[in-house]
């Protein structure tokens, strides 16, 4: 078990070599560099932005900036937005409870509408309800998001003004960061109509980020189900004389979930990259967005030190769910 | 009043290709505690008959019988619900593969547990003191611990036992046993069947032992029935079934015993079940007889009373006239029985 998790761990290793090369040499070959975006329209005469390069460090070699920004990473200095000039790792948390408040209500999206109707469309086969749910999963699937958000804008907030259409709450509210999670804090606050708002504005992007997810876990679900329901421990539960609810959703479903849970714990990267396009649709203040920001900024520590860190969280998330699948497949629990 | 009473009971399965007939007609009585044997090959409807009984019948079959009733109770008439009540509480069914018949994701415990609260209303604690009764009486050793344990951490006639545990704990009326014993090592095989036969004699349950083997069931079961491609071929008392059986079909099975064999080669039936597309119009067993004639070939025989049993053929074995007829039967005047 001791060695399973340190060999996990050391894979993180050759994974921060990839992400750091990667994010550090790509948002290079983007042309232009931050003094340039931040002198605006306005230009910047030669002589001063040669001047500033040589301050930020441009001037020198491509591969020796990248070993000093590795020697810093390592000493556990991230830098600093070259826009904001606050550290990245301090932007970094807090932006991060905004984007992992939206992934948690779009996983949670997915799976409770997901795991039911995959598991009905499994009891019922080749019916009308199967057919439909096979079909609109597939069309989340393949559904683009940044398209789908437009479109859910577009007819529940602006046509049936029901929705906001950005942000996470309200500009009335001021709400203290307690959890980070504005769905807590404002009931923490104790303002009138704070949570009510934070839902509000939660609806859109958690069905727009969800919709993947949803669609992933309800076709797995439903193949999963399909294949345990004709074990042959179903029909020995069905000679116990065991009601139809509890073959099919303890006997059956605990089975099913085997798969299901690999399948969601690989949602994750999915999520984190849905989650960009979808914070940048709703102005959702997470991380996403900072990072979508970060390239039209070319504010390169923070590009680099924002996928550095997404990218170990995903890893982290992938641990966890990996270590999980022993709590629900003993058989995984007592061979490792 | 007969335990367990089948009429003419069918299974149907639509398949692309037209209706497949699983169960054919088949008609049977069973009393309290007594001991059925079901012989018959792969395929020939013998598991699918007690699924049938047991409402276990995988979509989408169709079951259609003239008279299905267990204890008193009508099957074809009670609700679902009501019938649940009679699974596994008084009539209980053991499988071929013990190992993949257990959940893999819950402990021998909870499932031997959930059977006994379910039909006996017990608490979590009088649901466990009986089941390790249970797996005392099934032959398990420390019995507490093995609550515990997964079904992949069981042998498989260990899982078995389990199993008959599980079958058992309610004390039921019939027990059903699907080939218990063709999953497991001979030596195993044994020690199962002694289990399931002491249990029987015990409780006084009845118990229907299904089996494609000859000499499982001859020390087992008081009575015999025989099923091919789905019908019941013949069924009578065990003793005189082996003494003399009265149909080909009996005999070329009996026959084909390597206990039996006489020569330096086991004796075989030549050909196979009839399937889908070659089911023969006159008898079932016509096509791979060695008695058959040009009406057996036309004309599907009536299952009917015959030496203190049922027999489903035009010529059994002990009929004295069958010589004649089959000679007369034959057109052609060839002389098959002698």
């Amino acid at each position: 078990m001791l060695r399973f998790i340190l060999t996990r761990v050391s894979l993180i290793i050759p994974t921060f070599i990839g992400i750091t090369l990667l994010a550090f040499f790509l948002i290079r070959l983007v042309p232009g560099d931050p003094i340039e975006t931040m002198a605006g329209e306005r230009g910047i005469d030669a002589a001063r932005h040669e001047q500033l390069r040589k301050e930020f460090g441009f001037d020198k070699p491509v591969i020796v900036q990248y070993g000093i920004y590795i020697s810093r990473v390592l000493q556990g200095d991230l830098g600093k937005s070259l826009i904001t000039q606050a550290p990245v790792w301090e932007e970094f948390k807090s932006l991060f409870p905004a984007t992992v408040e939206l992934a948690l209500c779009a996983i949670l999206f997915a799976l409770v509408i997901g795991l039911p109707a995959g598991m009905l469309a499994a009891i019922r086969r080749n019916s009308i309800f199967d057919h439909g749910v096979m079909g609109i999963s597939l069309a989340g699937y393949s559904m683009p998001i940044f398209w789908w958000g437009l479109i859910l804008i577009l007819v529940f907030s602006v046509q049936l003004d029901l929705t906001p259409v950005s942000g996470r709450i309200d500009v009335l509210y001021y709400i203290e960061p307690v959890t980070g999670l504005l769905l807590i804090d404002s009931l923490l606050s104790g303002e009138e109509g704070a949570f009510a708002s934070a839902v509000e504005h939660l609806i859109l992007p958690t069905i727009v980020l969800g919709t993947v997810p949803l669609a992933v876990i309800a076709r797995m679900t439903r193949s999963a189900m399909l294949e345990v329901l004709g074990e042959d421990y179903i029909r020995t539960a069905k000679a116990k004389g065991l009601s139809r609810f509890r073959v099919v959703a303890l006997h059956a479903l605990r089975n099913a979930l085997i798969p299901v849970v690999t399948v969601i714990g690989l949602q994750v990267g999915v999520l984190f990259t849905g989650a960009i396009l979808t914070e940048t649709i709703f102005s959702w203040p997470g991380v996403g967005k900072w990072l979508i920001d970060a390239i039209f900024r070319r504010d390169y520590p923070v590009l680099q030190g924002g996928a550095l860190l997404l990218g170990i969280v995903v890893m982290s998330v992938n641990l966890i769910v990996d270590l999980a699948y022993g709590l629900i497949n003993p058989r995984i629990r007592h061979h490792r | 009043m007969a335990l367990l009473e089948i009429e003419n009971l069918s299974v149907e399965f639509p398949t692309q290709g037209g209706v497949m007939r699983a169960v054919d007609g088949v008609s049977l009585k069973l009393e309290e505690g007594e001991v059925l044997g079901v012989v018959g090959e792969s395929g020939s409807g013998k598991s699918v008959t007690m699924l049938a009984l047991m409402g276990l019948v995988p979509f989408p079959g169709r079951v259609r019988a003239d008279k299905l009733s267990f204890n008193g109770r009508n099957l074809l008439t009670i609700s679902d619900r009501e019938r649940r009540k009679l699974t596994g509480k008084d009539v209980a069914m053991i499988f071929q593969e013990p190992t993949t018949s257990l959940n893999p994701c819950f402990t021998i415990g909870f499932q031997l547990t959930e059977t006994l609260r379910l039909h006996e209303g017990m608490d979590r604690k009088a649901a466990r003191r009986r089941a390790i009764e249970l797996l005392e009486q099934v032959g398990i050793p420390s019995p507490e611990s093995r609550l515990s344990a997964f079904p992949h951490q069981l042998s498989g006639g260990m899982n078995q036992r389990v199993m008959i545990a599980m079958a058992i704990a309610c004390n039921p009326k019939l027990l059903i046993a699907d080939e218990p014993t063709t999953a497991l090592d001979v030596t195993i095989q044994a020690q199962i069947l002694d289990l399931l036969i002491n249990l029987q004699k015990e409780r006084n349950m009845a118990l229907v032992m299904i089996t494609h083997d000859m000499g499982v069931i001859a020390e087992t079961a008081k009575r015999i029935m025989v099923m091919y491609a789905g019908q019941i071929m013949e069924e009578r008392a065990a003793q005189e079934l082996f003494a003399a059986p009265q149909h080909p079909y009996t005999a070329a099975l009996l026959a084909a015993l390597p206990e039996n064999s006489t020569g330096g080669r086991l004796s075989t039936i030549p050909g196979v079940v009839p399937g889908l597309y070659d089911r023969p119009r006159g008898c079932l067993f016509s096509p791979r007889c060695a008695y058959a004639t040009e009406h057996s070939r036309n004309v599907r025989p009536e299952l009917r009373p015959w030496a203190g049993g049922q027999i489903r053929c035009h010529y059994p074995l002990g009929d004295a006239s069958r010589t004649a007829r089959i000679n007369a039967d034959h057109p052609l005047g060839t002389e098959v029985a002698s």
